[in-house]
């Protein structure tokens, strides 16, 4: 008889494995090899308290305890002194996870099982509550499933936040033989990760979340448009794919019933615009990613010219907790127009960077502060970009403002995907204006010319005022091409690069005087 | 990357092979494609009529396509390919000091390969690792909290051939 084998938990997730998880794990291994140790490792994704990565957790009588950040070197010898016998002696203990301050404080709906289960074992996922929400919308009719999410207020977490009931209802109500489903995995914002944190950590919840989309419209195909700059989540949706498959829950009769779904994963090619709806629909078609004109509405003319459905990663996330636990559960959380929660994502100079999901509402200075701790290298916080490259910088005037969609719109700004990028007060803000025109020449799609040509020329004028030739009239022309790109282009790209360059423009003005060069700052990795 | 000969015939049935497995897929162009460079590790571009041929497009669309996204490359790559974070979360982190660094040590330019054929250098928009900026990938691999020092050591662990990073 072997006695039970005791769970030892090392992340793997991009970021874990980034500070050595894989690493961590491998010398476990090899001490539970060679000292036939009663321990067994199980790779669950990570919980996203990335300060704390890589994390170990060990499972106790009195639950799961934690152990981090673990170096390679450190974990060899916590193996040697066989301190995972008592674990609660070692310098790096942080108790039972669930009760790590951190985590404690968060609303983790859409990420209930993240860091918490093996992201690919089917029965973990099940005993987890998985599929619930399947079993629930499989009892009803599709209007039912629809106005469920209509009722949960759930907006879509892409950017635009749009109702996502109200696509679909849009979806369903358009007559044809052909319908898809198409989840958009692309996640090109900087300083968002919660898309990569859902496929790698927890997959079959975007699967299961797809699978309902498609009940509540009447799709049969689906597609995930995952940018090729993830290669684990991919290997890992690949592989919830194929068991999802294995275990009837795509493909024909899933989970028993008259209904098929199939599901492929496609990936992208390196190209910003295509997380634009309509250009990720040109190129799922095999095209360049030019942004199409709107109308017809993708729900009425999307995929092939059919009615598509296209949400955003957490959009489908969260659709099997909503019909789990009901559209009233769900949107007691938030406040005004905002329901339910947003999964934050803390980046740049920050002490504590992670996941943070949290009700609407709180200010943004609680993230930053009582989750955030500041920044990472210790000097006073400046300039936090919120929303993505096309989201604007907030000086510390702003930072009271609610987490809402609303509020940030009311101050010129935008929560999009729910990223928040801190800089330290080494940060030159010219620069950072003078990205996001570049980026925008990046990646402009071309088609339409305040952005392919108005970037460009944008550039050249913040370079200009930097240099100080004729800073008052350049800043003038700056100003109205910024007022031509936001009114004139056919899409956000062009339309909100404005957004981040106005906002430098007017908070941080003293950036663009000549004097103030990035030569006279120290770097901020000192 | 595998890697097949390099004979022009070669390539050729390959890509032959690989149309005919993948041509039935709705909005086949890109799969094809995308397999074409993990084969091959770029698209060469005397295959652009073989793939138009085998979709039923235009060399000019085909050409479009590849030429639209940053990804698909036309000129094989070095050994390794470094790609260095430059949006904004590394950029709070120190990454413009870091390109900077990485252009001096490999002494070559973004989208240009080091003379020893070993490191090819490419800008990157963000990979998902912003919790532990500036980031950097080299192939599959993904690293956090990149600095100089942490930089030279990862090139010399990848390097084949004995080169001093300076
Ligand atoms: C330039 C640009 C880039 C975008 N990138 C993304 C992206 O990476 N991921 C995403 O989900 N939505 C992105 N969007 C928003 C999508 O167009 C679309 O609104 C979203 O996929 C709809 O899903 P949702 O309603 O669930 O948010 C982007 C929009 C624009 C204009
Ligand atoms: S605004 Fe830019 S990205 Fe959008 S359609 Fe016009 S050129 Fe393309
Ligand atoms: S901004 Fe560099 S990894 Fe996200």
């Amino acid at each position: 008889m072997t006695a039970a084998l005791t769970k030892i938990y090392i992340p793997r997730d991009t970021t874990a494995c980034s500070l050595g998880a894989d690493r961590v794990a491998a010398v476990i291994q090899r001490h539970i090899e060679k000292n036939h140790l009663p321990l067994e490792i199980v790779r669950n994704g990570s919980r996203g308290l990335y300060w704390l990565e890589p994390m170990l957790e060990l499972e106790t009588e009195q639950g799961r305890v934690a152990c981090g950040p673990i170096t390679p070197d450190q974990v060899d010898e916590f193996m040697a002194a066989a301190s995972w016998r008592n674990i609660d002696k070692h310098p790096l203990y942080l108790g039972l996870t669930e009760d790590i301050d951190y985590l404690k404080r968060q609303q983790r709906l859409t990420f209930a099982r993240v860091g918490v289960i093996a992201p690919t074992c089917l029965e973990d996922y099940c005993q987890h509550g998985g599929f619930a929400g399947l079993r629930t919308a499989l009892a009803m009719k599709p209007q039912a499933i629809v106005s469920c999410i209509t009722d949960s207020g759930l907006r879509g977490r892409g950017g635009a936040a749009f109702p996502t009931g109200i696509k679909w209802q849009t979806v369903l109500d358009t007559a044809s033989a052909q319908k898809y489903i198409v989840c958009n995995a692309d996640e090109g914002d900087s300083g968002t990760y919660s898309d990569r944190m859902i496929m790698e950590s927890d997959p079959f919840s975007l699967l299961e979340g797809m699978i309902i989309a498609a009940l509540a419209v009447g799709a049969d195909r689906g597609y995930i448009y995952l940018r090729e700059e993830y290669p684990l989540a991919e290997e890992v949706l690949n592989r919830a794919i194929e068991v999802a498959y294995a275990n009837g829950y795509l493909g024909g009769a899933i989970a028993g019933s008259k209904f098929s779904f199939d599901l492929e994963l496609r990936l992208g090619a390196g190209a910003y615009i295509c997380g634009e709806e309509t250009s990720m629909l040109e190129s799922l078609e095999g095209k360049r990613g030019e942004v199409r004109s709107k109308p017809p509405l993708p729900a009425i003319s999307g995929l092939f010219g059919q009615p598509t459905v296209v949400n955003n990663v957490i959009s489908l996330a969260t659709v099997p907790i909503i019909l789990a636990r009901g559209a009233e559960h769900y949107q007691r959380y938030g406040a005004g127009r905002c329901r339910g929660t947003l999964p934050f994502q803390l980046a740049g100079n920050i002490k504590y960077a992670g996941l943070v999901e949290l009700a609407f509402g709180y200010s943004l200075r609680d993230l930053l502060e009582d989750f955030g701790g500041g920044t990472r290298s210790g000097r006073p916080m400046r300039a936090v970009q919120v929303g993505g490259p096309l989201g604007a910088y907030l000086p510390e005037s702003q930072w009271d403002t609610a987490l809402d969609y609303e509020a940030f719109i009311e101050i010129d700004a935008v929560l999009g995907h729910g990223g928040v990028v801190a800089f330290d007060d080494t940060v030159d803000m010219s620069e950072q204006a003078r990205f996001s025109m570049e980026f925008c020449a990046i990646e402009s799609c071309g088609k339409c010319t305040p952005c392919r040509i108005g970037s460009v020329r944008g550039v050249e004028l913040i370079d200009k005022i930097c240099a100080g030739k004729a800073p008052a009239q350049n800043s003038i022309l700056l100003e109205d091409l910024c007022y031509t790109m936001a009114n004139a282009s056919l899409c956000a790209m062009g339309g909100m690069t404005p957004i981040p360059v106005r906002s430098a423009l007017e908070h941080f003005a003293e950036d663009f005087e000549v004097a103030t060069g990035p030569a006279s700052r120290p770097s901020p990795q000192a | 990357m595998g890697l097949a000969s390099n004979s022009p015939l070669e390539h050729e049935k390959l890509v032959e092979g690989i149309i005919k497995e993948l041509q039935d897929l709705p909005g086949a162009l890109l799969p094809i494609l995308h397999r074409l460079q993990d084969e091959l590790g770029f698209i060469p571009p005397a295959l652009l009529p073989v793939i138009a041929t085998g979709l039923n497009l235009s060399r000019a669309e085909v050409h479009g396509v590849v030429s639209f996204y940053h990804y698909f490359r036309s000129s094989p790559p070095g050994r390794n390919t470094i790609q260095i974070c430059r949006a904004e979360s590394c950029q709070a982190m120190g990454s413009r000091a870091l390109e900077a660094h990485a252009q001096r040590a490999l002494r070559c330019k973004f989208n240009q390969t080091s003379a020893d054929g070993e490191f090819t250098l490419l800008a990157v928009y963000c990979l998902g690792n912003c919790a532990c900026s500036p980031a950097v990938r080299v192939g599959d691999e993904i690293y956090g909290h990149v600095d100089a020092a942490k930089f030279d050591s990862l090139v010399a662990a990848l390097s084949t051939s004995e080169v001093e990073v300076k």
